[in-house]
């Protein structure tokens, strides 16, 4: 058979999301601005150390590899993306991040509303593949199943179990134990809807482990990545990808940016960890012939206070995101928010420029094809960061 | 006369965490009320002697906001205390009145909010209720310290009517505001400042500047009302008694809806609500009455499996029947994060409407987790409990069919009731390979025995209670 011409791939969205907090002002450094270096006194980075790529705005240190991915044109910088009354609370804050809604509580994700869309039946578990421990909220909505992935090399049930042979013996007989029936515990009506669901989640959850278990041996690359949490997740999402069963939505998480004390050398770890990863993410897809249909966004649940404390910086407003890929018309998108002491939020924050769920939006909308005014519930401004 | 050793384990599920095969014989061997009755009076029971130990293992150190120490502490107290209901009613408590660490600038307050939820939990409601509203974390936490004399906050005054008392559609808004005003004033001390020292506790103040002593009128009645004299109004309501009777029901007895349905969907048993409600009302709303009525009611009684766990009774459910844990056990300190991963962080619950219960506790990654640890634990046989739920049916001196062998094997995992679908995959089971009893401790036996238990602990029934 004469192989088809290749059709275009479905887009996926990659979510790095950066916990704790990130320092945008020592991410995304605005270099030529002396209000910086006042205000940064210990928490800083001198000129000649940052790595300028623009006139005016310059990387953290150890992240060279945004300044080559930001030369390729393939990132676009949202500066100071946030929303109003910002929370200093990292539950809270992330909540709002998670559900778009930040006046009052909201018990859906919106990549799980994504998910819904996408796959209404959930006729596929590993739609949305989460890495790390525990379910995000963004992915968390009653009916909807998305897959959380610890360990990718040693996923699924009963993993404690050495002995193969038994270990597949035992998971014969708990998908016959998850199969849903009419009738449950004596017909006992209401247990039924519980065994039902616990059935269909326990059945999903086979199915996405048994379609995973061959990812790790079907995949090969000649990209070698550090030894890292973040490097490890997005290595495997490549791995996922790349057996195409069909995920939509991936979910990353790289955690420690809460630095209240000791931010310098904290920081630094992560910011080469963070910008070598995604490089070596990228090197890897495009090696697998998979980066046009990837885009990743980076975002954290806020940014940190103007002034350091002498040590580290405390929890603030006005951070930034990054969206990268292949498709990415790379620069800079809205304002970076005023280092002027005058025009600080609260006289200690950097204010926000840009609507956190118009950025969701841009993604849904340019990117994903989806209508996004249910998921982000409301009509936010876009931006045009696509080619 | 002797009580059912199901209806005992099922009472301990419920008004525990479990319950040792030693304690559940020599129960066994009284009758069911005064089993019920003992369990409430908690005060004739002392703490664990080992509460010192724990303090030293797991200090908790002001420079830090780890509050996953004191975490460690509770799981230890659920595992091992000998009071369990009091530590089942803290948990419960600590459900309705969701207060969390995330939004508090001095973290220890919410272990004074734990320890003041433990030492009120089975007293007069009106006690809790004004501790409550006299609590910092509580009060930073829905900022009633910034709710002024002369320009109020209405935070905690629609909570307190809302979400911890009496229910939506039982008060009109002009009653929050009233009730707002009655609680201007109550505030905490400014604690030391975070830096360079670390977190401090704070310590209530009544602010009689900033107290609004005006007369107010809150649910048709009239007053210069304090905080104190707006708890005991609400305490004396029939809403008040249904509402927390709902709460109840749900935590101890069966799932019910998740909160914001209550004003639109009726409870699930009407006929256990009038007898809450009755005992609560005619109690004065003395929680040991109501909970002893409630737990030696019939709808009790038949609500076997009526509930889904929650991860904290899940974890310490599992380590109670295979684990003996002492206070330097290795395993406890990894609990915070273990419960937080399926979805349960103690101290501090995702809003203040809590935690969503019943099948909301399960999605499948919860399920994994669950499901993964329970396996492991009574598959290692370095665990004391494992081993002899193992040892138990080895060394029995009869052989046993593969039915008797399904049936000791529910009966020692807690008298678990399973689907005759469950029921059929485990006979399927216990009729393959060898027999099972003469005393044969050959590795074959043993190794059918584990596999038995590790699909028990895997089937759908045990995550409910």
């Amino acid at each position: 058979m004469v192989a088809e011409k290749k059709t275009k791939k479905d887009p996926v969205l990659v979510v790095v999301q950066l916990s704790g907090g990130n320092d945008f002002l020592n991410t995304v450094i605005p270099f030529t601005n002396g209000i910086y270096y006042d205000v940064r006194n210990y928490v800083g980075h001198k000129e000649g150390e940052s790595l300028p790529f623009t006139d005016e705005l310059a990387f953290h240190p150890n992240a060279e590899p945004f300044r080559e991915i930001y030369k390729d044109g393939k990132m676009a910088i949202i500066q100071g993306i946030g929303y109003e009354n910002s929370s200093r609370s990292h539950f809270r804050a992330m909540d709002i991040w998670h559900t778009c809604e930040p006046n009052t509580v909201a018990t859906e994700g919106w990549l799980a509303k994504v998910i819904r869309e996408i796959d209404p039946n959930s006729s596929n578990p590993l739609t949305a593949v989460s890495f790390g421990k525990g379910l995000p909220r963004a992915l968390a909505a009653p009916g909807v199943i998305a897959t959380s992935v610890d360990n990718l090399d040693n996923y699924g049930l009963m993993t404690s179990i050495e002995d193969n042979s038994q270990r597949l013996a035992n998971l014969e007989v708990f998908s016959r134990m998850y199969t849903p029936a009419d009738e449950w515990m004596g017909g006992r009506h209401e247990s039924g809807v519980v065994m039902n669901y616990l059935a269909n989640t326990g059945s999903g959850v086979l199915q996405g482990a048994d379609m995973l278990k061959d990812v790790p041996s079907r995949y090969k690359s000649s990209v070698e990545y550090a030894d890292n949490s973040i490097a490890k997740a997005l290595r495997d999402v490549v791995r996922v990808h790349t057996s195409g069963l069909g995920t939509r939505v991936f979910y990353t998480q790289h955690g420690g940016y809460d630095h209240h004390a000791q931010e310098m050398p904290a920081h630094d770890r992560l910011m080469g960890e963070l910008s070598q990863g995604i490089k070596d993410f990228l090197a890897d897809l495009e090696e697998h012939e998979a980066s046009d249909e990837i885009v990743i966004l980076v975002f954290s649940e806020f940014g940190r206070r103007m002034k350091d404390n002498g040590s580290g910086t405390d929890h603030g407003s006005g951070g930034g995101a990054f969206i990268i890929g292949n498709k990415v018309n790379g620069g800079l998108y809205s304002e970076y928010p005023s280092i002027d002491p005058s025009e600080w939020l609260n006289g200690e924050d950097l204010k926000h420029t840009f609507d956190y769920r118009g950025v969701y939006g841009t993604l849904l909308e340019q990117h994903l094809g989806l209508d996004p005014s249910e998921i982000v519930l409301g009509n936010f401004e876009q931006l045009s960061p696509f080619k | 006369m002797a009580t059912d050793k199901a209806l005992i384990s099922h009472l301990y599920r419920r008004a525990g965490f479990g319950i040792t095969s030693e304690l559940l014989e020599e129960l066994s061997k009284k009758e069911y009320e005064s089993i019920v009755d003992d369990l409430v009076e908690i005060d004739k029971i002392p703490d664990l002697p080992d509460e010192d130990i724990l303090s030293r293992y797991y200090p908790q150190l002001q420079s830090t906001d780890n509050f996953g120490l004191d975490n460690t502490k509770w799981f230890y107290r659920m595992i091992n205390s000998k009071k369990p209901l009091q530590e089942k009613m803290t948990l419960f408590w600590h459900h309705v009145f969701a207060t969390g660490w995330t939004k508090s600038e001095q973290g220890p307050t919410m272990i004074d909010h734990i320890a003041m939820l433990r030492k009120n939990c089975l007293l007069n409601l009106r006690t809790l209720l004004t501790d409550l509203a006299s609590d910092p974390a509580m009060i930073f936490w829905l900022d009633n310290c910034e709710n002024h004399g002369k320009n109020i906050n209405e935070n905690f005054g629609r909570e307190l009517l809302e979400l911890f008392s009496m229910g939506i559609g039982n008060y009109s808004e002009d009653d929050i505001k009233e009730a707002s005003r009655a609680f201007t004033g109550w505030t905490f001390e400014q604690p030391i400042p975070l830096y360079p020292y670390g977190h401090f506790k704070s310590q209530f103040i009544f602010d009689e500047e900033d107290h609004d002593f005006g007369e107010k009128e809150f649910l048709g009645n009239k007053g210069n009302f304090n905080g104190e004299d707006i708890v005991a109004i609400i305490v004396k309501t029939e809403a008040c008694a249904k509402f927390i009777s709902r709460h109840l029901y749900n935590f101890f007895v069966a799932d019910e809806p998740q909160i914001p349905a209550w004003s639109i969907e009726p409870p699930k048993d009407e006929e256990a609500m009038n007898i809450l409600v009755s005992t609560f009302l005619n109690s004065d709303a003395d929680m040991k009455e109501v909970m002893k009525s409630l737990f030696k009611s019939d709808f009790f009684k038949n609500s076997m499996f009526k509930r889904v766990k929650c991860p904290a009774e899940f974890i310490a459910g599992a380590l109670k029947l295979t684990s003996e844990i002492g206070p330097k056990d290795d395993r406890l300190a990894s609990l915070h994060g273990l419960s937080a991963v399926m979805g349960q962080t103690l101290l501090d619950p995702p809003t203040v409407e809590g935690w969503h219960t019943g099948k909301e506790w399960i999605d499948g990654g919860s399920l994994t987790e669950r499901i993964n640890y329970a396996v492991g634990l009574v598959t290692d046989m370095n665990n004391s409990g494992s081993k002899s739920l193992v040892d138990n049916l080895v060394n029995s001196d009869k052989e046993l069919s593969a039915e008797q062998l399904v049936n000791l094997i529910l009966i020692n995992a807690g008298y678990l009731d399973v689907s005759e679908q469950t029921f059929d995959q485990l006979l399927d089971i216990a009729s393959k390979g060898p027999t099972v009893g003469n005393n044969n401790d050959s590795e074959d036996v043993r190794d059918k025995v584990i596999q038995l238990y590790t699909l028990l602990v895997s089937s759908p029934e045990f995550q409910l209670a």
